[in-house]
């Protein structure tokens, strides 16, 4: 498989528009500086002049691939993104680094859980959460060759399992196909997720599992058949509950006057614990099993759960 | 320069004058704001930018200080890029035409409002010039009060590292933001020395006078692989004495006979100006 900074390295250089752009943190493209050269830009730890520049660089017909931790990306910068870049719609593509759980041991400075909440407000940006590099890579080139904005939820794991389905905008990624239960997903929690999936299917349930890829655009068909489906919808996000997918699916399942029942699993209304990710996934409770446990608590009510039977 | 030059250049600010007064009419315009950077938008569009709507190799300018756009429409009239008629719909939903600079204006290179961002996004245009080898040259202007925003301060330091020494900085010094005198509020003295300490080459100039200023626009790259800051010193409400250094006249709604009367006030003062500078 070609990584993320391979293939990036290898778009940019087929392609003089491309300039790879950060603010000091190099650990998704530790080698490009020195193969790209001047296309390569780093603005030092300020996010402001990253994306204004970006913004700058863009109006001269480039598309400038922008590189910082998601945190103080979308948060430090988020007046730039919106106004500089979304206003005008510019390509600029937005890379966070570290978001979710992945800031691990960090602290809540460093958590990016409200980045989806952020983003996807701004009325041209789109966002794309890969669930590992497999699939990072595999949407990379669509999105350099699209005329706007994106968010990126960078992430190089390596893949839970072999996508069958290829990438497209706004088309969630059946994992798993089933009628009772539908969970939906996006970056790195899909290893989890299909962990859930298997152990619900042992106890005998039918369970659809979507990656949902894109949050924006967002696969509204595939809410609306699941809502039609199954008589639990489950949103599985490493983000505040505020603002991101579980909104996403109720705002969707709203507007099309679909009735549904649906379990959030998300952060909610506080930072998650800093640690390494395992332990954040144990302590949090997001690990195969707990996610199992909920769904069927919520299906069942009471203690059942899959550790128990 | 020449005579006939000086005389178009103080001609065509004061039809740009002109304008930003027609302009505050109805809901009104930050025309203090405005005249005071008239003669340098004025001087930039007249005399030393090359001016194209698409062309790659032309000249680059941003009001950051987008309140200020009065000033720019009414030169982008003047310089023939603009329909004046579409002035008249100034704060109109049947146009674009609003308080804040708009892409979709033909001239307007990008839209601003928000304080603090145009001096990265020029300095990112300035980046590609340099990548491109073009000698294009952008030019950015900030009002002072502006200045506060920590944003300028981080794309100076920006500008510096890349030796963006195509990237002309130009302070609009009126001394005033908002409604407060800057030195009074968040005192930004001594200015040039601020930029230098940034790595910056700046210089200081009387913003009304053409002359002066063609002697230092012409004298830019003042430094090799230094970005330039022009301070210039500018009176706001510039060309209306009876508004000129007025902190409560940043924003003006202006009545049928107010505007009028400013229009006549404007003209007498050029006359007079004109008068004082033949004797």
């Amino acid at each position: 498989m070609t990584s993320y900074q391979e293939l990036l390295k290898n778009i940019a250089l087929a392609d003089e528009r491309v300039i790879v752009m950060a603010a000091e943190n190099l650990a998704s493209i530790r080698d490009i500086p020195g193969v790209l050269g001047k296309r390569f830009i780093d603005t030092g730890i300020a996010e402001q002049s990253l994306v204004g520049s970006a913004a700058g660089l863009a109006l001269r017909g480039r598309i400038p691939v922008v590189h910082a931790l998601s945190a103080f990306l979308t948060m430090r910068a988020f007046e730039f993104i919106r106004t500089d870049v979304g206003i005008s719609s510019l390509p600029v593509k937005l890379c966070g680094g570290v978001a979710g759980f992945l800031s691990e041991a960090n602290g809540p400075t460093h958590q990016a859980i409200e980045d989806i909440a952020l983003m996807r407000v701004i009325p041209s940006m789109n966002i794309f959460c890969p669930s590992d590099e497999q699939e990072l890579t595999a949407g990379l080139r669509q999105i350099i060759e699209h005329p706007g904005p994106f968010y990126i939820r960078l992430n190089h794991a390596r893949a839970a399992i072999e996508h069958t389905t290829e990438f497209e905008f706004g088309k969630a990624e059946v994992v798993s196909d089933g009628d009772d239960i539908t969970i939906m997903v996006y970056g790195i929690l899909l290893d989890e997720a299909v962990k859930a999936c298997n152990l619900l299917k042992a106890e005998g349930k039918s369970v659809r599992l979507l990656n949902m890829r894109t949050i924006k655009p967002i696969d509204e068909q595939a809410i609306i058949a699941s809502a039609r489906r199954s008589s639990l919808l489950v949103t599985l996000e490493d983000h505040f509950i505020t603002g991101g997918l579980y909104s996403i699916v109720c705002e969707t399942l709203i507007k099309n006057n679909c009735g549904c029942s649906v379990l959030p699993i998300a952060l909610e209304n506080r930072w998650f614990k800093p640690a390494m990710l395992p332990e954040v996934l144990e302590y949090e409770g997001f690990t195969g099993e707990k996610i199992a446990d909920r769904i069927l608590k919520t299906l069942h009510g009471g203690t059942y759960c899959v550790t128990n039977r | 320069m020449k005579e006939n030059q000086l005389f178009e250049l103080r001609q065509t600010a004061l039809k740009v004058r002109e304008h930003c007064i027609r302009m505050s009419g109805n809901g009104g315009a930050f025309i203090g704001s405005a005249l005071s950077c008239t003669d340098l938008i004025v001087y930039l569009y007249k005399r030393f930018m090359r001016i194209s709507e698409n062309d790659m190799g032309r000249d680059y300018f941003f009001l950051s200080k987008g309140h200020a756009v009065p000033a720019l429409y009414g030169t982008l009239v003047e310089t023939g890029m603009l329909d004046k008629e579409r002035l008249a719909s100034h704060l109109s939903a049947s146009d674009d035409i609003y308080w804040h600079p708009n892409k979709k204006i033909p001239g307007v290179e990008f839209h601003s409002g928000s304080l603090g961002h145009l001096l990265s996004v020029a300095a990112g245009v300035a980046m590609d010039c340099k990548l491109r080898g073009t000698d294009n040259k952008v030019t950015v202007l900030l009002g002072d009060g502006e200045l506060n925003e920590g944003s300028n301060w981080e794309a100076c330091l920006l500008a510096s590292a890349y030796k963006l020494d195509n990237l002309i900085i130009i302070i609009d010094r009126n001394r005033f933001q908002a409604n407060k005198k800057t030195e009074e509020l968040i005192p930004l003295d001594p200015l040039e020395a601020k930029f230098s300490a940034f790595g910056l080459a700046a210089e200081t100039v009387y913003g009304h006078d053409f002359e002066q200023l063609d002697e230092l626009f012409f004298r830019i790259p003042f430094e090799h692989n230094r970005p330039n800051v022009v301070i210039a010193e500018t009176v706001r409400g510039k060309g209306l004495p009876s508004i000129e250094s007025r902190a409560d006249r940043w924003f003006c709604k202006l009545g049928g006979q107010d505007m009028g009367l400013l229009l006549q006030e404007l003209h007498d003062a050029e006359t007079r100006q004109t008068a004082g500078a033949a004797l």
